[in-house]
């Protein structure tokens, strides 16, 4: 599956922007993400396993909001850093 | 598990930084030594190399451009360990590593977190790690962490992986030293982590709630806070609760605590309980109130404080507008008001918690950033002050350190 990488994390995908992705579960997706790009989970998904505030997650663009979710290898999964301010 | 390239560094260092001293008897200044200042603002890391004479500086960076850094400790051990505790705005925190001087950073690999919370548990997460401190010299590896919320963190690999302590984050009292709803804007912070130089087993903290003494390495703690008042709560003087906005011990006179709190400026001689209110010796006009103390690397007795503005609804900036440090000789007897070189008027300075510092030359430098993001030094232990970078962003954290 696409998985849309957003400029903060690019770091750690070597600048790439998008990147393939597979898994079953977002939980599973991100554990693969994780094995081929080190560090890249704990900055979005904390310890308990929550995505973290600033971070949203868009399987077809509709918003997730817990690893659980199903996936399929058609899918599209967008993060997003979502912060305003100063 | 991740080695990414950063921002070119330069120099290395072998020598120890001032504030992680641990055993052994401090180094005069030497002609070979440097000082290199470590700043780490709410926008990134900077690094700024002095020349021989402390008079002119270089700049290093910004090392991580956009990402919050709380604190930047070069390790006094092996003189060229560097942690950065980082997050940003985005991305949840980590701790970066470099041995040259950020010329390449490692990511920890397992970040300070706490461990998965069973069904029905407190599922706590660190939302950032706000202090570094290198362990005992004789644990050449270790490090300490403290975060917010405040917990305690220990690596015994220079860095890399981070575990729980448990004897603290899981102690039978923690929410009530702990009090969640206090804090800093930024939420609750631990930090102030001092590891005594004759036994790696004794250690002090700063929780939410006070000063806290554990005898057996973290496995378990009690309050020390007799004598230093908590007037923002009612009743008598409470066992624990007191906000200690800044704690040092002398690393050649161990029994000798330091502390800027939220009410004043305290001394304690150990085994002694009872703080000792020295603040109450400064000028009534200017008051005891201030985020950083800083102790003199050779005299026990020679002591540090950047006084704010702790009247009213507490702006936190400089009285009346017009910067200055304090020096005391005798251990809090009498002060001295040291403001040369700084701006006489309008010029509303906040010195946070880490963000000043000493170097351990002879005599001592002193350095100091402001949250305007300015940086300011003396090159003789106070007496006069000058500007020695501006424009950079919201400092945190200075920290001096030495290398060749």
């Amino acid at each position: 599956m696409r998985v849309l990488i957003p400029s903060p994390l690019r770091s750690y995908t070597q600048g790439k922007s998008e990147v393939t992705g597979s898994g079953a579960t977002l939980a599973a997706m991100l554990a693969n993400l994780e094995a081929a790009f080190p560090g890249i989970r704990f900055r979005m998904i904390d310890e308990q396993d929550r995505i973290r505030r600033h971070i949203r997650i868009f399987v077809n663009r509709e918003q997730v909001h817990d690893l659980s979710a199903r996936l399929s290898g058609r899918d599209e999964v967008q993060i997003v850093c979502a912060l305003t301010g100063g | 598990m991740k080695r990414r390239s950063a921002r070119a560094g330069s120099m290395g260092s072998r020598r120890p930084a001032r504030r992680s001293r641990g055993a052994g008897p401090s180094v005069r200044g030497r002609d070979d030594r440097r000082v290199v200042l470590l700043v780490a603002t709410r926008k990134g890391a900077f690094i700024y190399y002095g020349d021989s004479q402390r008079k002119s500086w270089r700049v290093d960076g910004p090392h991580f451009l956009g990402h919050i850094v709380n604190h930047l400790v070069l390790d006094p051990r092996d003189g060229r360990t560097l942690l950065a505790a980082s997050r940003t705005g985005h991305l949840g925190p980590t701790i970066f590593r470099t041995v040259d001087m950020g010329r390449t950073w490692q990511e920890a690999a397992h970040p300070p977190a706490f461990p998965k919370a069973a069904e029905g548990e407190r599922a706590r997460a660190v939302d950032y790690t706000f202090w570094l401190s290198p362990a005992h010299p004789t644990e050449p590896n270790a490090w300490y962490a403290g975060t917010s919320p405040p917990a305690l963190f220990r690596s015994e690999d220079g860095g890399m992986t981070w575990a729980s302590v448990e004897g603290w984050n899981d102690h039978s009292m923690y929410l009530k030293w702990n009090p969640p709803q206090d804090g800093t804007p930024d939420g609750p912070i631990l930090h102030s982590v001092l590891v005594d130089p004759r036994d790696p087993n004794h250690m002090y903290l700063r929780g939410n709630g006070g000063t806290f003494e554990s005898p057996d390495k973290g496995r378990s703690w009690r309050p020390l806070n007799k004598g230093v008042e908590a007037n923002f709560v009612p009743g008598p003087e409470p066992e624990y609760g007191q906000d200690t906005h800044c704690l040092w011990l002398h690393p050649l006179k161990p029994d000798r605590l330091y502390q800027q709190s939220h009410c004043g400026i305290y001394r304690l001689d150990r085994p002694g309980e009872q703080w000792e209110r020295i603040g109450n010796n400064m000028p009534r006009e200017i008051g005891d109130i201030g985020f950083p103390i800083v102790l003199h690397p050779r005299d026990p007795d020679t002591v540090w404080v950047f006084p704010m503005d702790g009247t009213s609804v507490w702006p936190r900036t400089s009285p009346q507008g017009r910067p200055a440090a304090y020096r005391s000789r005798d251990a809090g007897e009498t002060w001295e008001r040291q403001d040369r070189g700084f701006p006489r008027a309008q010029a509303w300075f906040t010195v946070k918690r880490q963000g000043f510092s000493a170097d351990e030359c002879d005599p001592v430098g002193l350095y100091l950033g402001t949250t305007s993001g300015e940086l300011w030094m003396s090159a003789n232990e106070g007496a006069s002050w000058r500007q020695i970078a501006a424009h950079l962003p919201e400092i945190y954290a200075v920290v001096a350190a030495m290398s060749p």
